[in-house]
């Protein structure tokens, strides 16, 4: 039975930008986000439906996210080393990619499985991703891992010097593994702090069973009071809000070298994966329609423009598939490349 | 001659110096202690993490990513189950995505009986890591090799578990590391810390020098005709010693140090299998679903036909855990009494 989002207690400090009038950021930003949350939702809508018609055996993803994620990408500092911000994502980060200006292309192949995925080479589920030259370490299953992860990252960084930060997503759900606690205990450390963003984008379910079921914690986000660290509630259906949220947060982790614990209440628009159904909620809000609604009525992008932008991406995106539907697997006898680096790939038990 | 313990130190200060190694680190690890082994006294980059065996294994691989090249310690093996996702993610991560992230990290941790440890100091992990595909897995039996594997190890681009057995790790060796000083005094006054404030101490290394021993190769400490024993930290000696004694019986047994159990030395045991036809893989962890049950799946399937008698296998019984009481170690994993009947028995078993 789907849940409404809105149950969830009424936070204090929740700042409802979304329902705000005002559009604080400039015309081109905002289109600029609002374009780049249509193509993912776009992408995501079209890898469901390649899951759908038998091009691809799992969908998982982020639509209903976008107006978090897409403000996440645009402030990412993207680049390779320790220099540049690390990304520990979950697998729900497609907009945070696309934001970063990645092409669409590999997220397609990677639904399909092909040899040509840039991420995984057909070996891993859609939506996870890995990018060496921006720093975006490989996605996995596990919901919890990257949070133990980041503090690796975070201190090579803190070392380092600069503004780098390690930046790590993962849901509401996950913060019940012990990895969550890890990061709070090892960015907090005296005189050790990291500059970690740590983020929780809280769509309050846990695959089918509702967080506050099994939870006790009103507000996430309060789980990094006791360690000393900034911590926020955030309107995550808002991507204005979402992006001026994380700008401050942003700010304060490049600067003072500390850690932030941001949680952003957001939707889960098309459920948790393939396995429970894909299909559209109209039960949560939709964060790209109401985004829409405010940009026609402010005069920044017309309510047709929007439409004609879906349409555009969705039909630019089913070209990509059916391009990627033409692409080889892997080859079997690849599975013995890339187990150990700098040695060739062989089977250690033929002789 | 240097013990064990004092191999490793030596090697890991050789290998901060001279390898790139940039952190050493885990419960108890930094000053004053430097390990409960006291294998990381006096080492520059040696610090103390939480308690907390998930951040150390998530912390190293993390490092790792970002340039650097850690050294981790799970203070004892027993402790580092719960960290078995991150062992396998560790192992994955250059696989899943395709080849584009190597993590080059040392995770070493003691391992096996013979410290009374009861049921939480005194498990072996041979087993359940060669179970994880992606690492190197070593386990040195002398302190010369302690020196020359964990050299290899920080040299690696893959992660390397550095299985200590930690019954030897006071066992002083019959061979000097290169550099060592002679006189075991003098080594201890130099870099054995002081008992007290240690506050003010500072290790006086001496000049070390590279003595890698590659991964993979094993050693015949024993050359024999008669009867083949595989086998590789505590019961190595067992295995030795048992093979002197045999031979005053007219028994000709060959023993091989095996030292880096993933990727191990085939070659070394078909050569001496084929002269044998006679072969026990001899070690301590639980017999069930055991390394040297591969080993002699693996020497039954390709070398049945040079063979004279069934493979063997010695090992630990299948028991929950090693009980306090001398009597109840004794009765859990191979003793020397327990080497010699098993060599003999083998020796006389007729097609």
């Amino acid at each position: 039975m789907a849940r409404d989002a809105k149950k969830l207690k009424p936070v204090k400090e929740f700042k409802p930008i979304t329902r705000s009038d005002e559009l604080p950021l400039d015309a081109e930003r905002l289109r600029f986000m609002h374009e780049t949350m249509v193509k993912a939702r776009c992408l995501e809508e079209r890898l469901i439906a390649m899951y759908k018609s038998g091009h691809g055996y799992f969908w998982i993803g982020g639509p209903g996210e976008e107006a978090f994620n897409v403000p996440l990408g645009m402030l990412i500092k993207k680049g390779q080393g320790p220099a540049f911000d690390f990304c520990h994502f979950h697998y729900r980060q497609s907009a945070t990619l696309l934001a970063m200006g990645e092409e669409p292309l590999g997220a397609i192949r990677q639904m399909k499985n092909t040899s040509t995925d840039p991420y995984s080479g057909g070996r891993n589920f859609a939506g996870h991703f890995s990018k060496k030259a921006w720093n975006i370490v490989p996605v996995s299953s596990p919901i919890e891992v990257q949070y133990s992860m980041v503090i690796g990252t975070a201190m090579a960084q803190k070392r380092l010097g600069g503004d780098a930060i390690s930046i790590v997503t993962g849901g509401d759900a996950g913060t019940a593994e012990g990895d969550f606690a890890t990061c709070l205990v090892w960015s907090s450390r005296p005189n050790e702090e990291l500059p970690v963003l740590i983020i929780v984008t809280n769509n309050t379910w846990g695959i089918s069973t509702p967080y506050d079921q099994v939870q006790g914690v009103e507000r996430i986000s309060d789980r990094g009071v006791p360690f000393g660290m900034r911590t926020k509630t955030i309107d995550g259906n808002d991507p204005i809000s979402a992006y001026l949220e994380l700008k401050e947060a942003f700010e304060y982790v490049r600067t003072e070298r500390k850690p932030y614990l941001v949680e952003a209440r957001v939707s889960r628009l098309y459920g948790h994966s393939s396995a429970s159904g894909a299909n559209f909620s109209t039960v949560e809000a939709d964060c790209l329609s109401l985004f829409e609604e405010r940009l026609d009525k402010h005069g920044v992008r017309a309510k047709a423009e929007a439409k004609r932008l879906r349409e555009k991406y969705a039909e630019a995106y089913a070209e990509l598939a059916r391009q990627a539907k033409e692409e080889p697997f892997p080859d079997g006898a690849t599975i013995w490349d890339h187990v150990y680096a700098g040695e060739p790939g062989k089977d250690p038990l033929a002789d | 001659m240097a013990n064990m313990a004092q191999a490793i130190r030596m090697a890991l200060h050789y290998a901060e110096e001279n390898l790139g190694v940039t952190d050493i680190f885990g419960e108890d690890v930094g000053a004053p202690l430097g390990g409960v082994f006291t294998c990381t006294q006096g080492l520059k980059t040696a610090w103390n993490s939480p308690l907390d065996e998930r951040g150390i294994i998530g912390a190293a691989m993390g490092l790792a990513m970002a340039g650097a090249r850690p050294v981790a310690e799970i203070q004892f093996c027993d402790y580092v189950y719960n960290t078995i996702d991150l062992l396998k993610l560790a192992g994955n991560t250059l696989w899943a995505s395709n080849g584009q992230w190597n993590l080059p990290m040392v995770v070493m941790t003691p391992v096996g009986s013979g410290i009374r440890g009861s049921i939480y100091h005194s498990h072996s992990f041979d087993a359940t890591m060669t179970h994880i595909p992606g690492w190197k897995t070593v386990m040195p039996s002398t302190p010369l090799d302690a020196y020359g594997l964990m050299l290899s190890a920080c040299k690696e681009q893959n992660p390397v578990m550095f299985l200590i057995p930690k019954a030897l790790m006071r066992v002083r060796g019959e061979e000097l590391i290169p550099g060592e000083p002679g006189d075991d005094k003098q080594l201890s006054k130099l870099i054995d810390a002081p008992l007290g404030d240690r506050s003010k101490w500072t290790p006086q290394w001496p000049e070390l020098a590279d003595a890698a021993i590659p991964l993979g190769k094993a050693k015949v400490v024993r050359e024999g005709r008669q009867l083949t024993v595989v086998s590789y930290g505590r019961t190595l000696p067992l295995a030795k010693k048992a093979a002197d004694t045999l031979a005053g019986e007219g028994l000709d047994a060959e023993v091989i140090d095996l030292r880096t159990l993933w990727p191990y030395d085939w070659e070394a045991i078909v050569a001496s299998v084929k002269k044998t036809g006679r072969v026990l893989f001899l070690n301590e962890d639980t017999e069930v679903t055991n390394f040297g049950e591969h080993l002699a799946r693996r020497v039954t399937e390709k070398l049945f036909y040079h063979l004279l008698a069934p493979p063997k296998v010695l090992a630990g019984k299948f028991v929950p855990g090693i009980g306090l009481a001398d009597t109840l170690e004794a009765a859990s994993v191979p003793q020397q009494g327990d080497v010699e009947q098993a060599m003999r028995a083998l020796a006389v078993m007729q097609p």
